[in-house]
């Protein structure tokens, strides 16, 4: 097992009277997958928006791989490898879907800015290359010339994926990154998930679907009125009674 | 970017055809009471101006009120430039873009830290700060009120270096090189600068950096959690687009050496936006067309007058004519104000992408047997073709 890279320390945000989180620590290893579980409105994505800078939190920091991100600009913790899925997907829905993953592609090959007005966009062979591969991935390649607002939500969520993976992010946080779609799709995903796992990136992942979390969690962690209430393997966090009781309320 | 060789090729087209269009203006434009060269270069300049504009409107979805501040700079500095250096247009026209640059830098940086309704206004604020300084606070640059012009005891330091003959008695006209800049020579200097012009904005809108725009305008949120710092992006956006219109503006003093401060108010800066809307935002070709019909509008409709509109209905019964002739009267003449507001309104009611959508519908209109699908990604692809 790799060492921990990513740190939440005593994290603390409340949006005026209403505490959304309280006292949070959570510990991700390098390479795992790490979940996240709690009821509606637990605080779990207020949490993913403290990482990547949407959110400053009240007190406390987060700090990957040796790099404190509270305080940076949202554009700056993702040039240092974090991106993630929104739980309502954002993307260009203008856009096409070669597009969509193109803007990502350059950023990743150009910086957060470069004045490259003087290229040509259809000169960016390998660019485009990269694009149309990762489309294939997330199963997109042969809609590339589509607009993206006419998608499902599901290829939404599988084309946002794609924006984020053509990062090579270090850290991917995926909010409900299943949600609105199919089983087929959705096992599709899983299987997606599972591959590049295997290429040592880490993942913190909030899922409502036990299945996919039970699939793909390294460990689990249960959230509920923002606060932890437990953590471990996937097999004992099942097992917990508090969980049953907060979250899971006895089905599994 | 559908290929990686085909749009190339069509985008020579695409120029070859827009430097044909412009340049060949005189003869086109001849049936419709369009040639003379005043209007010509009216069109010309104001075309620079719109294309500018709809680089940071049309990609960025940024909406400027302050644009005609840029416009203005360019002629001040434009006619100093005559007054101290030469008569040359090269050095005026470059210190219009510089200077217009420069303030372009400073209102962008300011006015970028908000978007949408509050850096509309921003920018508004700004301009009619420019217009005021223009007009009272900086009299000693601007000649406040009179406007800045040329005078015979100017020191145009580099012509009198180079030549010392003070033959003419009048006021020295604007030249390149020898060559006078009014009437067909005047126009067609500015022809071949827009020309320029539209190919830097094509290749612009064709390059990884447009593609940056077009994201921020689509979703600036993404944009900035992918890694990308827009605000630099913006920036450079907005002055690009500032000097095109510092350009403009000088090239309005290369045709009329004066610079007065009403170039700075805000009815031109709303000229320019509603130019962009009407012609078509974020299409290459509309902003130019937009900025033709209205100037047309402007000098030829305006010239219309109740014995022109006698004539032109002398075919209808003199009874008819009499009721006819001061109802279209309204909009024309002094009323042309009236014609444009009310295209204006149809264009965005029915066509919200303006004259090229309208283009675009009748050539599908025209094809719809073929592939459906493939034309609509096509005409995607093609925007402004
Ligand atoms: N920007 C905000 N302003 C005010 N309140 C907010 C804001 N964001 C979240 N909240 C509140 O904080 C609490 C936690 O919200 P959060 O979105 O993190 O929950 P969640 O666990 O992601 O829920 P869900 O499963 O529904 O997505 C909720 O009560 C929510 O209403
Ligand atoms: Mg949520």
């Amino acid at each position: 097992m790799g060492d921990l890279v990513l740190h939440l320390d005593n994290i603390n945000k409340s949006f005026g009277g209403l505490s959304a989180l309280s006292d949070v620590n959570l510990h991700v290893e390098e390479g795992t997958t790490h979940a996240i579980i709690g009821p509606n409105g637990a605080g779990k994505s207020t949490l993913l928006n403290v990482c990547i800078g949407r959110l400053k939190p009240d007190t406390g920091k987060v700090t990957f791989a040796g790099e404190v991100l509270t305080g940076r600009q949202p554009h700056e913790i993702a040039q240092l490898g974090v991106a993630r899925v929104f739980q309502t997907p954002e993307i260009f829905q203008e856009m096409t879907l070669l597009e969509n993953v193109m803007i990502p592609a350059l950023s990743h090959r150009d910086g957060a800015f470069r004045l490259n007005a003087t290229e040509l966009l259809s000169k960016q062979g390998e660019v485009r290359e990269e694009a149309e591969h990762i489309l294939e991935d997330v199963g997109l390649k042969d809609m590339m010339m589509v607009e993206a607002a006419s998608l499902s939500r599901g290829d939404k969520r599988r084309l946002e994926l794609g924006m984020c993976l053509i990062l090579r992010p270090r850290l991917l946080l995926l909010d409900e990154p299943t949600a609105g779609m199919a089983r087929h799709d959705t096992n599709q995903t899983i299987e997606l998930l599972k591959k590049i796992k295997s290429r040592g990136m880490t993942k913190v992942i909030i899922e409502h679907d036990m299945h996919v979390v039970f699939s793909l969690a390294d460990k689990v962690s249960v959230l509920a009125r923002g606060q932890i209430i437990a953590g471990g393997d996937p097999q004992s966090v099942r097992e917990d009674p508090k969980v049953k009781e907060a979250y899971l309320g006895g089905t599994t | 970017m559908t290929d990686t060789k085909k749009p190339l090729l069509n985008d020579t087209f695409i120029v070859i055809i827009f430097a044909a269009a412009i340049l060949a203006m005189p003869i086109w434009l001849d049936p419709i009471g369009g040639n003379y060269p005043d209007l010509l270069q009216k069109f010309a300049i104001y075309g620079i101006f719109a294309i500018g504009f709809n680089i940071l409107f049309g990609l960025t979805g940024y909406l400027s009120f302050g644009h005609a501040a840029f416009l203005g700079v360019g002629s001040y500095a434009a006619v100093w430039s005559f007054k101290l250096l030469t008569m040359n247009v090269i050095p005026a026209v470059i210190f219009g873009v510089l200077f217009a640059g420069i303030l372009a830098a400073v209102i962008g940086f300011l006015s970028l830290r908000r978007s949408g309704i509050y850096f509309s206004i921003l920018t508004l604020a700004f301009a009619q700060m420019s217009y005021n300084l223009a007009y009272s606070v900086l009299t000693p640059i601007t000649n406040g009120e009179t406007g800045l012009q040329l005078a015979r005891s100017d020191p145009r330091i580099l012509d009198h270096l180079f030549s010392d003959s003070q033959a003419s008695a009048g006021l020295p006209s604007t030249d390149l090189f020898g060559e006078t800049m009014s009437g067909y020579p005047g126009f067609y200097f500015c022809a071949v600068l827009l020309i320029i012009c539209f190919y830097i904005s094509m290749r612009i809108f064709r390059s990884p950096f447009g593609l940056m725009l077009k994201g921020i305008k689509s979703n600036q949120n993404r944009m900035k959690y992918t890694g990308l710092n827009t605000r630099p992006y913006m920036l450079t956006a907005f002055i690009i687009s500032g000097m095109y219109a510092g350009l403009a503006g000088s090239l309005l003093a290369v045709t009329d050496p004066l610079a007065g401060a009403e170039r700075m108010q805000w009815t031109a800066s709303g000229e320019v936006v509603l130019m962009t809307i009407l012609g078509g935002a974020g299409t290459l070709v509309g902003p130019m067309l937009g900025a033709g019909l209205i100037k047309y509008f402007e000098n030829i409709f305006s010239a219309f007058d109740d014995n022109v509109l006698a004539q032109a209905f002398s075919f209808l019964p003199d009874s008819v004519v009499e009721f006819v002739v001061p109802v279209v009267g309204l909009f024309v003449g002094s009323g042309w104000h009236l014609t444009l507001g009310l295209l204006f309104m149809v264009i965005v009611i029915f066509l919200p992408g303006g004259l090229v959508e309208g283009f675009r519908r009748v050539v599908n209109y025209f094809r719809s047997g073929g592939n459906a699908k493939q034309q609509s990604v096509e005409a995607q692809n093609q925007a402004g073709e």
